[in-house]
């Protein structure tokens, strides 16, 4: 399946990525697994996304928990904790 | 309803015009304004630059207005966020709603702030003498924000 990943603020600074085009193995795919996907990439990403920043996830636009579910074709986004108003 | 990304500022008062104008069912407007401090925990800020998610951010304003709507009898609201840069005295954000009575707008206008603030896709940096730094999350804001799950 092929998705799109953005990434945000700090993750994006540190990781040196704004978005990605992955095309993965057509299994039942969560936020979590795909976090966990990514941390195996390097000390960085696994600190990024599975250390103490707290890092949300939202598909095709929703914040989502860790046990949502990623299909074909959809928009993923990875972000620290916001910080707007 | 008005949701707003931009980077240019925007008139408080033409905003505010825009929700009671030919409108005699509206009796109250609240609002609130943000605007950029020159200091944050013992330091002084230089400018601050804020990032968004476009989509998602505008998506995310709208669900948090149709929530106040489906919460209290108000009649309309306004959100407006800056992004880009922004220096201190710049207004950032404006949240304003319309209804008959006050009691209804200004719970809305608190409840839409504190969702704003711990939802929207927005994440600002701050500049000092040091340099530059992202903001982390404030677990007060998120308290200001469970207080409305009851």
């Amino acid at each position: 399946m092929k998705i799109k990943i953005f990434y945000f603020a700090r993750l994006k600074e540190t990781l040196k990525f704004s978005t990605e085009d992955l095309d993965l193995p057509d299994e039942t795919l969560t936020i979590l697994k795909l976090k966990a996907l990514l941390a195996q990439r390097s000390d960085t990403w696994q600190e990024m996304l599975m250390g103490k920043l707290k890092v949300r996830g939202a598909i095709n636009h929703e914040l989502v928990d860790d046990l949502a579910t990623i299909h074909d074709g959809d928009e993923v986004a990875f972000f620290p904790p916001v910080t707007g108003g | 309803m008005t949701v707003r990304v931009q980077t240019q500022d925007f008139d408080v008062g033409f905003e505010i015009k825009q929700l009671r104008v030919a409108r005699p069912d509206v009796g109250a407007v609240v609002s609130f304004v943000g605007q950029v401090r020159d200091l944050n925990g013992g330091n002084t800020i230089a400018r601050l630059t804020l990032e968004h998610y476009p989509g998602m951010t505008e998506k995310s304003l709208e669900a948090i207005v149709n929530q106040a709507k489906s919460r209290w009898n108000i009649m309309d609201a306004t959100i407006i966020h800056r992004v880009g840069t922004l220096q201190p005295l710049d207004q950032i954000v404006l949240v304003a709603v319309s209804s008959a009575h006050r009691n209804e707008a200004f719970s809305a206008c608190e409840f839409m702030m504190d969702y704003l603030k711990t939802e929207a896709p927005f994440w600002k940096k701050e500049a000092t003498a040091e340099g530059e730094q992202w903001l982390e999350a404030k677990e007060t804001d998120e308290t200001a924000r469970k207080r409305w799950e009851k």
